[in-house]
C-alpha cells in the first residue's frame, strides 16, 4: 500500500470521535493554519498542485484565487458531498469513518477563503452520514474548534450540514447552490461563476469532500512536500472506489501514478477479476467517463503502461483514452454485456436529467428508448448510427455537463464495442442467453 | 381536513434551529431539511396540506414547496407503506444481481415495483445509485443501508421489519433531539 494521507487512521477504533482523532494528530493542521495568513494558505494549496477530486480535476488553488472579495459581502465555502456518480462511494466512506477530517478541512479552507459561514451539502440518501457529521460538528463546537474566536485566533466560523432530496444533478455546483437555496436543482448558466455570484448571490467556492479533506495533509506537510507525491501534474493521493466484477471491492487510497494493472490485480487493491474470469472492460472514473476495453485500460494506444493519473488515463483523448473522473472504478468481466450496461447507464441519465435543456431532456430519453429496443431484441441496423447521431447532438450543447456525461458512455461503447451492438441486432435470439449480471441466488459458483 | 398538520414541539424546535442556519431573509434555504422532517412527522409522505404547513413555517408560497417536492426523488407525493424498500438499480448494483433482488421482493410480497402491500407495511421502489457500489447489491430502508444483499438476507430483513411494524423514514425520529447547534 502506498502513502496514506487521508485514510492513515481509518481503522483506528473510535476515530470518528474528537478525542481519538486529536490523539492521532487531528486538528494539528488547523492549529498551524490559524498561525498563518489566509493568502499564505491559498499559496500552499497552489503549490501542492491539488486538483478537484470530484471529477473535473480543476486546480483547487486556482479556483480559490478566483474568489471575489468585495468589501462587506460575506463569502461562503460549500462542500459538495452530493456523491451520486454511479461507481463512486469514496466520499461516503471518508465522511462516515473520518468525519473530523472533513470538519478540520472545512475550517482550514474556510479560514483560507475568509468565509465565516460554511455548509456541507450532503445527498439526502446519506442522512445517516448527515447525523455522523452533525455529531462531529457538535463536538468541534464544544471544544472551541468552531464558533466564535476559534482556538483564540479571533477567527469565527459556523459550519452547517444540509441534506439534499435525491437528485444526481445537485452534484453539479450551480445546481447544488440552487438546491442549497431551497429550490429545484436546475444548473445555472455561467458566467457569472459561483466565485463571483454563488449562494444567495454571494462569492462562493464549491469543493468536493476529498478535495477539502486533502487540505489537511497539505497544511501539515506543506504544499511543496505534497507536490512531490504522485506523478507530474497529478500530485498527491486519490481515493479510488473499486466495484463490479473484482475480488476486493472497496475504497483505496492510491498514490497517483500507480499502474492500472497493479491496481486491478494486486491483492493490496482490487485483487483481480472475480472467479478467475477475463477482464472485458473498465469504466475508470465513474459512469460518465468513456468505457475502455481491457487492452486500452491496461496500456495506452502507444503501448505504454496506463497509470492511475489524470494525464495517463486521458492519454489518447477520447479515441483511445478516458478520464480519472471521480475515481469510481467499475470492472466488467467477460460475461458482462457492454450494451446492457450502457442501456442501464443511459436510463440513469434520462432519469436524472433536470429537463432544462432540450438536447439532454429529449436526447437522453431517445437514447434510452433506442437502447431498450436493442436489448429487447428489436434493434435495427441503423440504430447504431442513430445512437451516435443523438449523442453527438447532446455533447457540449447543454448548460451543464450532465449532457456530456450522458453522451460519452454511448459514444465510447459504440467506438470500442460496435461489434457487440451488431451482434445483438443481427441475432436477437441470442440476447436471452446473455448473462450480463451475477445471480445473487448463485453468488459463489460461476454462472456461465 | 380532519387531520391537523403540525410538527410536534420537539420537531418544531429542530425546524426552528435549522432555519436559523441560513442568513436573515433566506429561510427558504431550509426547505429540503424541513421536507424530510415533514415526511418523518406525517406518515412518510407529503400531502398538499403537509406541504402547505411547511410553506407557512418558512413564510413562502405553497407553490414554492410543491415545485421543489416534485423535483426530488426522495419526497413521496403519494402515501407509502411503513417501510419504503428502495432497491438500487444502477450499473454496479445491477451487475451484481439487483434485478434478482427486485424480482424476489416482488414475488415475496406479491406486489409490483411502485406498489404497496395491502396491509400497508411495505412499498417497493427502485432507485438510482446509492453510492455504495462496493457492497452491491444495496437496499435502503429509512436511514439504513442493507449491503451485500442476497435473497436470504432480503427474507430476514423483511421478517425483521414486519415483526417490529415500525414506520421507517429517511430522517429517523431518534435524531430529533440530537442536533442542538
Amino acid at each position: 500500500m502506498g502513502k496514506q494521507l487521508l485514510l492513515e487512521h481509518v481503522n483506528v477504533p473510535g476515530i470518528e470521535k474528537l478525542d481519538v482523532y486529536r490523539a492521532h494528530g487531528g486538528y494539528k493542521a488547523l492549529e498551524k493554519a490559524l498561525r498563518m495568513k489566509p493568502d499564505e494558505l491559498v499559496e500552499e494549496v497552489k503549490k501542492s498542485g491539488l486538483r478537484g477530486r470530484g471529477g473535473a480535476g480543476f486546480p483547487t488553488g486556482m479556483k480559490w484565487s478566483f474568489l471575489a472579495k468585495p468589501e462587506g459581502v460575506p463569502r461562503h465555502l460549500v462542500c459538495n458531498a452530493d456523491e451520486s456518480e454511479p461507481g463512486t462511494f469514496k466520499d461516503r466512506y471518508l465522511m462516515s469513518h473520518l468525519p473530523h477530517l472533513l470538519v478540520e478541512g472545512m475550517i482550514v479552507s474556510s479560514f483560507a477563503l475568509g468565509a465565516n459561514t460554511s455548509y456541507i451539502y450532503i445527498r439526502g440518501e446519506l442522512l445517516y452520514v448527515y447525523h455522523i457529521l452533525e455529531k462531529a460538528i457538535a463536538e468541534a463546537y464544544a471544544a472551541g474548534l468552531l464558533g466564535k474566536n476559534i482556538l483564540g485566533s479571533g477567527y469565527d466560523l459556523d459550519l452547517y450540514v444540509q441534506p439534499g432530496g435525491g437528485a444526481y444533478i445537485c452534484g453539479e455546483e450551480t445546481a447544488l447552490i440552487e438546491s442549497l437555496e431551497g429550490k429545484r436543482g436546475n444548473p445555472r448558466i455561467k458566467p457569472p461563476f459561483p466565485a463571483v455570484a454563488g449562494v444567495w448571490g454571494r462569492p462562493t467556492v464549491v469543493n468536493n469532500v476529498e478535495t477539502i479533506a486533502a487540505t489537511v495533509p497539505i497544511v501539515n506537510m506543506g504544499g511543496e512536500e505534497y507536490a512531490k507525491i504522485g506523478i507530474g501534474k497529478s500530485t498527491g493521493t486519490k481515493l479510488i472506489s473499486a466495484c463490479g466484477h473484482i475480488n476486493k471491492p472497496g475504497v483505496y487510497e492510491i498514490e497517483l501514478g500507480l499502474p492500472v494493472e497493479e491496481f486491478l490485480n494486486s491483492d493490496q487493491y482490487c485483487g483481480g477479476v472475480k472467479n478467475g474470469r477475463k477482464l472485458k472492460a473498465v469504466v475508470a472514473g465513474g459512469s460518465s467517463v468513456p468505457i475502455l476495453p481491457a487492452d486500452l485500460i491496461l496500456t495506452t494506444a502507444k503501448g505504454e503502461p496506463r497509470l492511475m493519473s489524470y494525464e495517463s488515463l486521458a492519454d489518447g483523448g477520447f479515441q483511445t483514452g478516458t478520464m480519472l473522473g471521480s475515481g469510481g472504478f467499475i470492472v466488467l468481466d467477460e460475461t458482462a454485456s457492454v450494451v446492457k450496461n450502457l442501456w442501464n447507464f443511459t436510463r440513469f441519465y434520462h432519469h436524472e436529467s433536470c429537463g432544462q435543456c432540450s438536447p439532454c431532456r429529449e436526447g437522453t430519453g431517445w437514447m434510452e428508448k433506442v437502447l431498450h429496443r436493442i436489448v429487447e431484441g428489436h434493434g435495427k441496423p441503423e440504430d447504431i448510427d442513430l445512437l451516435w447521431d443523438i449523442q453527438s447532438k447532446i455533447d457540449g450543447k447543454t448548460i451543464c455537463p450532465l449532457g456530456d456525461a450522458a453522451s460519452w458512455p454511448v459514444a465510447s461503447a459504440i467506438r470500442h464495442f460496435r461489434a457487440e451492438f451488431e451482434e445483438y441486432i443481427k441475432h436477437p435470439e441470442k440476447i436471452k442467453d446473455v448473462k450480463h449480471y451475477y445471480s445473487v441466488r448463485n453468488q459463489t459458483a460461476p454462472v456461465a | 381536513m380532519s387531520k391537523e398538520y403540525k410538527f410536534s414541539d420537539e420537531t418544531l424546535a429542530l425546524a426552528q434551529r435549522i432555519i436559523k442556519r441560513y442568513p436573515e431573509g433566506k429561510q427558504k434555504s431550509a426547505l429540503l431539511p424541513l421536507l424530510h422532517l415533514a415526511q418523518m412527522e406525517f406518515d412518510g409522505w407529503l400531502s398538499a396540506p403537509a406541504m402547505d404547513y411547511v410553506a407557512s413555517l418558512l413564510k413562502i408560497q405553497p407553490i414554492e414547496v410543491y415545485e421543489v417536492a416534485s423535483f426530488y426523488t426522495m419526497f413521496n407525493l403519494k402515501p407509502v407503506g411503513k417501510c419504503l424498500i428502495e432497491v438500487c438499480r444502477t450499473g454496479p448494483c445491477w451487475l451484481l444481481g439487483a434485478e434478482d433482488i427486485v424480482k424476489h421482493i416482488e414475488k415475496k410480497l406479491n406486489i409490483k415495483e411502485g406498489e404497496t402491500t395491502p396491509d400497508g407495511m411495505f412499498t417497493l421502489k427502485t432507485v438510482e445509485c446509492l453510492a455504495a457500489c462496493g457492497t452491491a447489491p444495496i437496499i435502503q430502508v429509512g436511514e439504513t443501508y442493507h449491503e451485500n444483499m442476497t435473497c436470504e438476507k432480503v427474507d430476514e430483513m423483511l421478517n425483521d421489519y414486519k415483526s417490529k411494524g415500525e414506520r421507517k423514514t429517511h430522517f429517523d425520529k431518534k435524531h430529533v433531539n440530537a442536533n442542538q447547534h
